[in-house]
């Protein structure tokens, strides 16, 4: 797998506003306070068989932290954090344990691919959950205007085939939105305005990385 | 939303006189036309006011022609190159829905006046 020049940042989603682009257009953005994040370690091929970063992020108190990752966080030379994530990346050699990274490691314009988890729904119905279009408003249909209808035919298979989509658990799951725009980056405040929408309630775990899916005319990490 | 009040802080506009629903005013409105930048001037009353923060708008309702037209702007929008109030409205509603069904001298709105008449 050729893996491409990927950076990554944590963070945590503050919520949403609007601003103006230098035209006057109004734009959506989602605020993201990005890091300060941590190289916790580095994966080389001899070693590991591929290249990625480890990045750290979030303030924990160390007795909350177990043995064996207080171990880890030693060997990076690091005050414990509470989030890890890795990033794969090719130009991993290039990074140092214990390096801080800001905000400020993704400019303007840059394509980027948004990883969080999702609001939780609850129980949800297959009309919510899945799009489906509810049986008849009247017509004769009896307390069944949100029900999924059929779920297959009868004697033959004479069961409910894996995977049919069903009621159930809706949303709290982690979601990626592919390329999304950074609209602009404070350094100073360590924020990052993401154009759009990104899942998740106000608070929730943010990872910002080099869209995966954008070619490079368009910006795309190299 | 207090958290981005910092972020909302820069695109918020102190240059805009206060006005209300019922005022009429004059919006100067920058226009670009391919290169071309010029100002447009959009006058009427103020029929409402919505939202607050960085995201409030007011919609301005004028008629020409005989045609009733009506703009939303929002408060903050850097495409209002200014703002002057022409006169200021006696009115009893925050939202002054109903001169959409008035014509001619109905759909007009009193003067305030500043000092309230005694007696």
């Amino acid at each position: 797998m050729a893996t491409r020049e990927r950076k990554g940042i944590l963070g945590e989603k503050l919520g949403m506003t609007q601003v103006w682009d230098e035209t006057g257009r109004l734009v959506p953005v989602t605020v993201v306070k990005a890091g300060p994040c941590v190289v916790t370690q580095v994966r080389t091929p001899d070693r590991d068989g591929y290249d990625a970063i480890q990045l750290g992020f979030g303030a924990i108190d160390p007795r909350k932290v177990n043995k064996p990752l207080t171990g880890h966080y030693d060997a990076a030379g690091v005050p414990p954090r509470r989030h890890l994530v890795e990033i794969r990346t090719s130009d991993a050699s290039t990074y140092t344990l214990g390096q801080e990274i800001t905000a400020d490691v993704f400019e303007p314009g840059a394509v980027v691919d948004v990883v969080s988890t999702s609001k939780g729904k609850g129980y949800a119905g297959v009309m919510k959950r899945h799009g489906f279009g509810g049986l008849g408003a009247g017509h004769g249909v009896q307390r069944k205007h949100r029900s999924p209808g059929s779920i297959g035919a009868c004697a033959t298979p004479a069961r409910v085939f894996k995977g049919t989509r069903m009621a159930g658990r809706m949303g709290n799951v982690k979601t990626t939105t592919l390329n999304l725009k950074v609209h602009s980056v404070d350094a100073e405040k360590g924020v990052v305005l993401v154009k759009g929408a990104i899942p998740g309630p106000t608070g929730v775990l943010v990872l910002i990385r080099s869209a995966a899916k954008v070619s490079l005319s368009r910006g795309g990490a190299a | 939303m207090q958290t981005l009040d910092s972020i909302d802080a820069a695109s918020l506009r102190t240059d805009i006189p206060v006005f209300r629903p019922g005022d009429t005013v004059k919006v100067h409105v920058k226009v670009v036309e391919g290169t071309r930048s010029r100002i447009q001037v959009f006058q009427g009353v103020v029929i409402r006011r919505h939202g607050g923060g960085v995201r409030e708008t007011f919609t301005v309702r004028k008629v020409s022609f005989g045609v009733g037209v009506e703009r939303t702007f929002p408060v903050h929008s850097p495409i209002i190159d200014h703002l002057e109030v022409v006169m200021r409205g006696d009115v009893r509603r925050a939202k002054l829905y109903y001169l959409r069904e008035l014509r001619g001298k109905k759909a007009k709105i009193r003067e305030k006046r500043e000092t309230a008449p005694t007696g």
